[in-house]
């Protein structure tokens, strides 16, 4: 009997690391470790999500994944103390002559 | 890890994958996802990208209930029914319009499933054509602006209201904006035996014309200025309404939206504006927004 193995695609989440969303947008979202208070909100509106709560020195820290940061902002406007800025990529800052 | 995404292709600052990512936290991932044709299905379900981390199955736009229903009675059948919850994930296209025939079947029967609409106000996935669920006056390209017509004529279709008139145990409007409340509700309906119906409003930054940045903001001021009500029925009776502290004015939410723009030069423009408004109104003497 020929055994035939079938990709069922749910349940097998590995399969989401083959599309790599962080080179979408232009800017990349970067967290302030020293304002960051850990309270989660941008854990928890973050669409992609890229974010996680990261125990560090004590204290829980949000770290964010540039793999799949699209840029969108969301996290910068949820922050309750501004501890989240946008950068545009390196490859985006042109100098104009 | 988590159980959907990351790595799925929706637009930077979407706000269904939150709603989604909520209502699967809240349910511990016991869950057998049924996902009709929309957003969701073309954004999570790429051939070798698939992001569900649940037993995920892809039905049509009209039968997304239908194939819920068919799941809840098999696993009754092999006696499995504590295994999952089956929850439908489908757009307001799939609700309000196509599949409202075997939503409604599903609702008759009572099957135990739950289904969560994820309301765009709009076919999004094939570029912005006016369902049901879009508001009044929104440019659509099935309802563009010309001098005749300010965007969509009639208003939008009450859902929630058809589904408690279903006689269903279990009906909710929640939002994006609000995500622990929205958890809240997945999970009270979880506790429930029957058809449960959950409508999550969801801003969509290319159709609605919106900043990516701007979504969580939108989804407040609708929420805000009362066009979207969040409310909760058990049993034909309405349990729980958030409410409002001080409402905001319709105008605060439609100018910042690219759809509603010619509402405010349009010679017929401010008639909706102030039809709107009364929809608002209306709402907040119905379900006693005002606090």
């Amino acid at each position: 009997m020929v055994k035939v193995k079938l990709y069922i695609g749910a349940s097998s989440p590995a399969m989401t690391s083959e599309m790599k969303t962080g080179d979408w947008g232009t800017e990349w979202a970067f967290v302030d470790e020293e304002k960051c208070i850990g309270c989660g909100q941008c854990v928890t509106f973050c669409p992609e999500p890229c974010i996680e709560l990261v125990e560090k020195e004590g204290r829980k820290v949000a770290v964010i994944d540039h793999d799949y940061c699209k840029g969108c902002w969301m996290c910068y406007t949820v922050c309750p103390v501004d501890a989240i800025r946008m950068e545009t990529k390196e490859i985006y800052k042109l100098e104009v002559c | 890890m988590s159980l959907f995404g990351p790595g799925h292709g929706a637009c930077p600052g979407c706000g269904f994958p939150i709603a989604v990512r909520e209502a699967l936290d809240a349910l511990d991932g016991k869950v057998i996802a049924v996902n009709a044709t929309g957003c969701l299905e073309i954004v999570s379900s790429m051939y070798g990208r698939n992001t569900w981390g649940v037993p995920y199955i892809h039905s049509i736009f009209e039968n997304s209930a239908a194939v819920a229903a068919g799941i809840e009675v098999a696993l009754k059948a092999l006696k499995r029914e504590n295994e999952a919850h089956v929850v439908v994930f489908a757009g307001d296209g799939a609700t309000f319009d196509i599949g409202i025939g075997t939503l409604s079947g599903m609702m008759d029967r009572n099957h135990n499933v739950i289904y969560i609409c994820y309301d765009n106000e709009a076919y999004q996935n094939t570029g912005n054509q006016q369902s049901m669920a879009t508001p009044m006056g929104a440019a659509t390209t099935t309802t563009p602006v010309g001098k005749n017509m300010p965007g969509k004529m009639g208003r939008k279709k009450d859902m929630v209201e058809i589904a408690v008139a279903h006689g269903i145990p279990y009906a909710a409007s929640a939002s994006i904006a609000y995500p622990k409340d929205f958890n809240r509700k997945v999970k009270r309906a979880s506790e429930i035996k029957g058809s449960k119906y959950i409508q999550v409003h969801c801003p969509c930054v290319t159709g609605w014309g919106i900043d990516g940045k701007l979504t969580v903001e939108v989804a407040k001021l609708a929420v805000e200025t009362g066009l979207y009500p969040l409310v909760e029925y058990e049993n034909g009776k309405l349990v729980r309404v958030r409410k409002l502290k001080k409402r905001k004015s319709v105008e605060e939410y439609l100018k910042i939206q690219r759809r509603f723009r010619h509402l405010f030069k349009h010679p017929m423009g401010k008639d909706v504006l102030e039809e709107l408004q009364r929809i608002a109104d209306e709402n907040a003497r119905k379900y006693g927004l005002d606090a």
